[in-house]
């Protein structure tokens, strides 16, 4: 189905919001396009990825903040393969994106963090018992 | 070779469901028969079963639904004759059947009457009201269609091959673990679900681009009828939370065949937790059934009082709200599974805020109503219908939000009562009035008012007959799914609602009939216009039915009911746009792809239930051969030349024009 981009085409320049969905070209000007863009963040995600190991097995970070470290270092993998490999910017055409990211992670924080919450709270109340007490219960 | 299926699964020494089989199986014969005598095939196959038109596959979905409606009806008829026959008796139901009846009535109410019965809507409506040709990907929609039916037709299998689960409609573990439910029947429910599930993902993907991406040019967001507003929250809510369904599912079906212990009560598993995700996915879902409906009623509220929509900012905010909230309340399901204050308190209250959302939303109908020239058409009624019961049924459910209150009235028939308050009259009375109101659309005639109107009357009396007394039996402490009732004092309560099912009989064979009228007497209802209801968003702008096409130019959208502007001007104008240079139209080729790889999806299904490897092997490949073939196709569209758009939309034109001369507003 690609009519509405066409049609629209034809008379006047193409309104992005109206363009069927891959119709969009990146731009040269744009930060993560082409395959230079797709090069960089390989590049730029096996660095990471690298940094984490070293992070995790030398000596070189403080322990204690290992695992701080390697949240950080996962936070910026993410944010690399959203910019380099799925095109999230903050242009005017990628509100939608940006948009579905967001709520995306509303929702994946809301049920985890609910659901530990929720389970959290079931072993507060339903503690694990001895033989002993569960044969006191009524 | 055919794993653990054998004569053994038929059940032989059950004369009901074995009886109910050969029904349906002799009704299906005859139907085949009757379409290969008149030499439908061909006609079926290209023009139904292989379309990827979004208003043939709705009207599809629809079809399905209503079979389902009245397969899940009958569950229930006989769960209430059950409850009555089995007052200090065993009744006619042995308690595995009985098990069986209520948990089929719930999957196949929400999974396969109520989802595809808004979900066809959707398909119909939504690409009509944006103003443009289809759906963003067709095919899929066509797969998406058929995926669903295989999730159907597998549950029906259950009827006469093995068993339906005995669990209830959400498979609780453990009980649904191979320990305590050794058979197929929680197998039914898990393959059937899980196939018609990826149709229903697929929807959600498709229709939330459709709707973000697809617009007429200049609908603006806020340009969007609400009920493509209210599609795109129920859409987003689909692909939001079936991932958590399928996960859910997908873990308690590794318990079951790999000796998996996610839930078991053994070795680390924990129950629990799939109650806490499975409602993770149940409360949004209960939005998804809803939502649409919102939408429907607010086009019906607006056409039938000749205004625009009271507020539809606020609407949207409303709608928005919803959807978001939606993901915050579903402890609600399990306050009394054992946490702590804090929690009940806050999921709590959240269910309570929730209820502003809806609350705006029922004032914004009524001051919709307040002021303008309210007709009485079938829809509307239906509509009136919805807003009275639906605010009751909603002010019992504020009161199941307060977690002390849920103490008493958690797993009673209060709560049953509650949640067929809610969805009977906003989710099937919502499907009701649309597709009486998007009927004449589809079909190009409208339904009978008179037997609609009969038909409505009778299934409100009915519904209230039904569930008032459960209501009153829930508060004097019945619980849900009894086989069988000792207790005197809730006696003449269940003879009511058992008089009321019958009363709901008569209503579905009413609406049957009116079918039937309706198609009989078509030429007398005939709608040659387009536009029977004095509508106001797009969908009214094409004819009746729409071509292939939908709208031969693209239409500019100037507001927020661009068809009342273009009608307000034609009528001063004395004209009717004259549109000169039709461009060609591409439009998508015909595809089997849908069809067969449902074929194999219930091959897949039915070879996984039964264990047999090698047919879900032959299923999986055959499946997977069917997506690289249509992957490698050579062409996906066929153009509709422009001297043919022009010859179908001067047609079009001269009706509308001649309906324009002899204008009149409707009484």
């Amino acid at each position: 189905m690609t009519e509405v981009g066409n049609e629209s085409g034809t008379s006047e320049t193409p309104d992005r919001r109206d363009s069927a969905p891959g119709e969009e070209r990146i731009t040269e000007h744009e930060m993560a396009g082409g395959l230079s863009g797709y090069l960089l963040g390989f590049g730029l995600a096996i660095l990471l990825t690298i940094a984490s190991f070293l992070a995790a097995q030398t000596n070189l970070i403080y322990q204690p903040a290992v695992i701080s470290a390697l949240v950080v270092l996962a936070v910026a993998q993410m944010g690399v393969h959203l910019v380099f490999f799925l095109h999230l910017t903050t242009g005017p055409d990628n509100t939608n994106n940006v948009l579905a990211l967001a709520f995306g992670v509303l929702i994946v924080a809301l049920v985890v963090l609910g659901s530990v919450w929720i389970m959290a709270h079931l072993d507060q109340n339903m503690a694990a018992m001895t033989a002993h007490q569960a044969g006191a219960m009524p | 070779m055919l794993g653990k299926l054998d004569w053994s699964a038929i059940p032989f020494d059950q004369p009901i469901p074995l009886g109910a089989a050969f029904a349906v199986f002799l009704a299906a014969a005859a139907v085949l028969c009757w379409i290969s005598l008149k030499g439908y095939w061909p006609y079926l196959w290209s023009e139904w079963i292989t379309s990827v038109d979004h208003k043939r596959i709705g009207v599809m979905y629809i079809v399905l639904a209503m079979l389902m409606l009245l397969r899940g009806f009958v569950d229930a008829i006989m769960m209430r004759t059950q409850q009555v026959l089995a007052i200090h008796g065993p009744g006619y139901l042995p308690p595995e059947h009985y098990d069986q009846i209520f948990s089929a009535h719930g999957t196949i109410m929400i999974f396969f009457a109520a989802m595809p019965f808004m979900i066809g809507l959707m398909n119909f409506v939504v690409p009509l009201q944006l103003g443009i040709r289809d759906v963003a990907f067709p095919t899929l929609n066509s797969v998406s269609f058929w995926l669903t039916a295989t999730g159907a037709l597998l549950v029906n299998i259950s009827l006469v091959i093995g068993e339906f689960a005995r669990t209830g409609w959400l498979p609780y573990a453990p009980l649904s673990e191979t320990t305590y439910s050794p058979g197929v029947g929680v197998d039914y429910y898990l393959w059937s679900i899980q196939i018609s599930g990826v149709g229903t993902l697929l929807t959600g993907v498709n229709l939330v681009t459709t709707i973000l991406k697809m617009r007429a040019p200049g609908m603006g967001y806020l340009r969007m009828p609400m009920f493509c507003w209210t599609s795109l929250a129920s859409n987003l809510l689909i692909v939001a939370a079936f991932p958590i369904l399928t996960a859910t599912l997908a873990m308690l079906t590794l318990d079951r065949y790999l000796g998996f212990h996610f839930f078991t009560n053994e070795a680390g598993g924990n129950q629990m937790m799939f109650v806490n995700l499975i409602w993770a996915w149940g409360h949004p879902e209960v939005y998804i059934l809803v939502l649409p409906a919102f939408g429907i009623f607010s086009e019906i509220f607006s056409t039938f009082s000749s205004k625009p929509l009271f507020g539809y900012r606020s609407m949207v905010a409303a709608t928005m709200f919803i959807c978001i909230v939606s993901f915050m309340v579903w402890l609600h399901h399990f306050f009394t599974m054992g946490a702590g204050a804090d929690v009940n308190a806050a999921f709590g209250i959240a269910t309570s805020v929730i209820a502003v959302g809806t609350g705006v939303k029922i004032y914004n109908w009524l001051f919709t109503m307040y002021g303008g020239r309210v007709r009485f058409d079938t829809p509307m009624l239906w509509a009136l219908a919805f807003v009275t019961t639906f605010t009751i049924g909603g002010m019992t459910g504020v009161l199941l939000a307060v977690p002390p209150a849920d103490f008493v009235l958690h797993n009673s028939l209060f709560l049953v009562a509650h949640f067929h308050n809610v969805i009977i009259s906003g989710v099937l009375f919502g499907a009701f009035a649309g597709f009486t109101y998007w009927f004449p659309k589809a079909f190009g005639f409208r339904l009978h008012e008179g037997w609609g109107k009969a038909a409505f009357w009778v299934t409100l009396v009915g519904y209230m007959l039904v569930f008032v007394p459960l209501y009153i039996v829930g508060l004097l402490g019945m619980t849900r799914r009894l086989q069988h009732i000792d207790m005197d004092l809730w006696a003449p309560w269940l003879v009511v609602a058992a008089f009321g099912v019958l009363v709901m009989i008569i209503g579905a064979a009413l609406q049957i009939m009116q079918l039937v009228v309706s198609i009989r007497h078509r030429d007398k209802l005939r709608d040659e216009t387009g536009d029977p209801w004095d509508g106001r968003s797009l969908e009214w702008s094409t004819s009746s039915p729409p071509p292939a096409f939908n709208f031969a130019r693209l239409p500019h959208v100037e507001n927020e009911e661009p068809y009342w502007s273009i009608k307000q001007r034609g009528i001063k104008e004395q004209s009717a746009e004259t549109e000169t240079a039709y461009d060609p139209i591409e439009m998508p080729r015909n595809s089997p792809t849908g069809f067969v790889t449902a074929f194999f999806s219930t091959l897949i299904g039915f070879a996984l239930i039964w264990h047999i490897w090698w047919l879900a092997i032959v299923g999986f490949i055959g499946a997977y051969a069917t997506f690289v073939v249509f992957a490698w196709r050579d062409h996906g569209d066929y153009e509709i030349s422009a001297d043919e758009v022009a010859r179908i939309d001067r047609h079009r034109q001269a009706a509308q024009l001649a309906w324009l001369r002899n204008w009149e507003r409707p009484a």
